[in-house]
């Protein structure tokens, strides 16, 4: 057989198996084909390390408690080698890891999908206890403090007429960095939180008060810390209050991991413990959403599906299983336009870095970085250095750039181009390189269609793997690589003119 | 019956006015590069032969073996610890050339014709003091013009002294020829002449003038620079239709008998004309661009098919033969 009849036919194996594999699993495991009407689930996972002593180790972890607006579809907890059990006390609910004896390193996981419905976060009533401990504050080092807390309390009190705008009013003090009183009592406090202080600072005032932890969910979060809000008893029922802003009620987006005053984590047996959070959000049809709330058997495709990973690496395979379709624009650019680039694959990388940083700041990001670094480069070119050195040189510039654009734009306000880190050094680097070489040897005509012609190919596939079809299609369909593998290997074998060969040789036929 | 639609009309008018159709370039026979890709250069030409071209060192051995004749070599350097032997080679010629072993598309060739004082001179006129011509040498060393960055081995070359009937059709440099030689028949030739664009390099997208040479009888046929139809020389004034190559039967020659010494079916040998040894063969090339048609006036595809439908044992001509045969159809 000859190796074009092969490749057809190794094509047309692969689209089949693709297209038929995509069918499958969207008729019989209702993967949706189109993003439709959808839900965003958020998966949510909470990583525990900790470092064992070598002896017996017992892990106690908080876990969410179910809100109104919120509803659990699916949990999980990971526990190699470790006996496990949930134990719930009153209204705390704790997952606990043991083991007999354990030495090194350790990580234990637990994962929550969760979904948002309309509604009020918080329940009325609850019996958290309304006790307040007014703290002892008569030592002689804290008398100072002592009075600047009772003076902002004293200010927050004229300020206000009941409970609820007493605490906006002490929060805006606790945040006011002008304010002197607020500054003596933060620095006395320093190791402690916000919302510890505040809490503090409440107790003086004999407010019952105790703290919410939880998290934003915002898509895409790796390590992320548990945030803090307050809860105040104003006689009648409890109020939120989110410590920073000062303002009432619970952020929209706010994911309630524990009520009350108790611990997130404690770990016997074992140091340097800490537990940090990821989040990433799918979007999941509805009709998929009500089916796993009834059943929750999975299927072995979907199991051995990239859903089966920790989602940090989930939302890392995100994005890798993008970087094919902007391949697939390089090879259709290449072969069938006939577009010039500077570096095969570069308008590619560049792509996935507008993707962080939007389509707008990272062209000007890169057109400036670059413009600069030529700039330099074209003295380092006087200077007699070998090439490793004087690519080198170029790389430290482009970092010296890329910080320079960071402290400056954000002292602008402009904050997007903090995203400058989101460029590859080196690849930016070795493109300046190459553009100055390219000016030097074919003149700027050269460098000015080759830089179009990248940028040409980085938007184009930007603007491909940004779209939300082929985003959705790239995610829930891995499987569709086989059919783009295919569709590369007929463009590879390609014989005819390629669009620009129609401009070129018109003179010819002339 | 056929509806007239004004807009439909102007806007094919607008396209062809800048682009031809594929169909026209077809009937040209015109060669595309993912033609000349895929049917020529990746079936006819073996990978494990492609470091004797694309290496002009290993070129230069072959050539010698092959008894094929090459400009003189004056020294290489492979590593920063030659630089004693170049600088003590470069102080006692007054014309030399300095060029990567594995470049391609006349980048990082420096071409020196001239001396003053201590300074070098370059063929445009530029003037280069030795720091320069060693700090080229090194950057051909760390692979700046080689493919994918390579370090690479710098070569000296004797400077051409070029056959002074090419003399009023190259401006500031040395005039070469390149044939296209399709599984050991020539089967298209070109004149590149270089102009003050170019200094003193005939590579045509550096602005030489490519002119088509007839494979008969070596008369210019056609000059182009940059895609664009020319008479004269754009430097000497010189008109291109009284062209003709010395010493053409050789020259071609020559390029037939580099498909023995390189093994590739598909294969663009550049040769240049010595005033005193005649045809010397300057670099041999497995992907030949596609300019040539252009400066021929015609596509490659027809010659190229023509070939490809001999007889088996047409192949087994030897240089003479095949030469002949070219002649004699093309
Ligand atoms: N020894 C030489 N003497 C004079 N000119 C030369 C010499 N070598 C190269 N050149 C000039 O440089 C051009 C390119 O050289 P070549 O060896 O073909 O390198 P490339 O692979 O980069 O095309 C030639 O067309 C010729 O004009
Ligand atoms: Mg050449």
């Amino acid at each position: 057989m000859s190796p074009r009849a092969q490749v057809y036919i190794l094509a047309l194996i692969l689209a089949v198996l693709g297209a038929g594999l995509t069918i499958y699993k969207s008729s019989v495991l209702g993967f949706p084909l189109m993003p439709g009407a959808y839900r965003t689930v958020w998966t949510i996972e909470a990583k525990v390390e900790f470092l064992a002593e070598g002896g017996p180790a017992k892990v106690a972890l908080a876990l969410p408690r179910a809100q109104r607006n919120m509803r659990v579809l699916d949990e999980t907890f990971s526990s190699a080698g470790y006996g496990f059990n949930i134990r719930h006390d009153g209204d705390d609910y704790r997952a606990v890891w043991s083991r007999r004896e354990v030495e090194g390193r350790q990580s234990l996981f637990y994962k929550l999908q969760t979904y948002q419905v309309a509604g009020e976060p918080l329940t009325q009533p609850l019996d958290f206890s309304t006790d307040v401990r007014k703290p002892f504050m008569g030592s002689r080092e804290q008398e100072a403090v002592g009075q600047a807390i009772n003076s902002i309390i004293e200010r927050a009190r004229v300020a206000s007429s009941d409970i609820e705008t007493f605490t906006s009013q002490i929060l805006v003090q606790l945040n006011d960095s002008g304010d002197q009183d607020r500054n003596m009592v933060m620095s006395h406090y320093q190791d402690s939180s916000l919302a510890d202080v505040a809490l503090y600072v409440l107790s003086v005032a004999e407010v019952p008060a105790h703290r919410i932890r939880g998290l934003y969910l915002e898509d895409d979060r790796r390590r992320l810390q548990a945030e803090e809000l307050l809860e105040v008893y104003d006689g009648s029922e409890w109020i939120a209050f989110e410590p920073r802003s000062g303002s009432p009620g619970v952020p929209a987006n706010f994911f309630i991991w524990q009520r009350g005053g108790k611990s997130l984590l404690d770990v016997e047996g074992g140091n340097r413990s800490s537990v940090t959070f990821s989040v990433i959000a799918n979007d999941v049809p509805a009709r998929t959403v009500a089916k796993k709330m009834t059943s929750r058997e999975k299927d072995a495709l979907v199991d051995f599906s990239i859903y089966s990973l920790p989602i940090e690496q989930q939302s890392i395979f995100k994005l890798i299983l993008l970087v094919p379709v902007g391949a697939l624009v390089v090879v259709f650019l290449r072969v069938i336009v006939g577009l010039r680039t500077s570096g095969t694959f570069m308008p590619v990388l560049l792509a996935i870095a507008f993707i962080e940083t939007q389509l707008v700041t990272g062209l000007a990001i890169f057109l400036l970085v670059v413009a600069l670094g030529l700039w330099v480069r074209f003295y380092l070119s006087r200077l007699n250095l070998l090439l490793v050195a004087r690519i080198t040189a170029v790389v430290v510039t482009v970092v010296i750039l890329m910080g320079a654009i960071s402290v400056i734009s954000y002292k602008l306000g402009i904050e997007q181009a903090l995203m400058v880190t989101f460029f590859p050094m080196i690849i930016l680097a070795w493109t300046i390189e190459r553009m100055s070489i390219l000016w030097e040897e074919d003149g700027p005509d050269e460098v000015l269609i080759q830089g179009a012609g990248s940028l040409i190919v980085a938007v184009l596939a930007y603007w491909l793997m940004t779209n939300r079809y082929i985003e959705h299609w790239t995610f829930n369909f891995p499987e569709l690589l086989l059919v783009l593998l295919g569709a590369v290997l007929v463009l590879g074998n390609y014989t005819g003119y390629r669009f620009s060969e129609l401009l070129r040789f018109r003179q010819l036929v002339r | 019956m056929t509806r007239h639609n004004p807009w439909k009309q102007r806007i094919k008018e607008f396209f062809s006015s800048w682009l031809v159709s594929p169909a026209e370039l077809r009937s040209y026979g015109v060669l595309g590069m993912n033609a000349r890709n895929i049917r020529y250069i990746a079936h006819y030409n073996d990978r494990t032969r492609y470091p004797v071209v694309d290496d002009k060192f290993k070129t230069k051995l072959a050539a010698r073996k092959a008894n094929i004749p090459v400009p003189e070599l004056l020294a290489t350097m492979d590593s920063q610890a030659g630089r004693k032997a170049l600088l003590h080679t470069i102080e006692q010629c007054e014309k030399f050339v300095i060029k990567p072993a594995r470049g391609s598309g006349g980048k990082g060739i420096l071409v020196i014709n001239g001396r003053d004082g201590d300074l070098y001179v370059k063929p445009s006129g530029v003037r280069v003091t030795t720091e320069d011509v060693l700090r080229h040498a090194s950057n051909i060393l760390s692979g700046l013009y080689s493919l994918g960055g390579k370090p690479d081995r710098v070569l000296v070359e004797a400077m051409i002294d070029f056959d002074p009937a090419l003399a009023d059709y190259s401006f500031e440099g040395v005039p070469d020829i390149r044939i296209i030689v399709f599984r050991g028949f020539p089967v298209m030739a070109m004149l590149r002449c270089s102009t003050h664009a170019s200094d003193g390099k005939a590579n045509l997208h550096q602005g030489a003038v490519g002119v088509g040479v007839d494979l008969a009888s070596g008369r210019a046929i056609h000059a182009v620079r940059h895609g664009y139809r020319v008479d004269r020389h754009p430097d000497t004034e010189m008109p291109f239709d009284k062209l003709v190559v010395p010493d053409w039967s050789r020259v071609i020659r020559l390029a037939a008998s580099c498909y023995e010494m390189t093994g590739l079916g598909y294969l663009g040998c550049d040769i240049v004309l010595d005033r005193k040894r005649g045809p010397l063969l300057l670099e041999a090339n497995a992907r030949p661009g596609l300019a040539i048609q252009i400066a021929n006036g015609g596509g490659l595809r027809g010659r190229l098919k023509m070939i490809e439908s001999l007889e088996p044992e047409q192949f087994e001509k030897n240089v003479e033969e095949r030469v002949r045969y070219s002649q004699l159809i093309f």
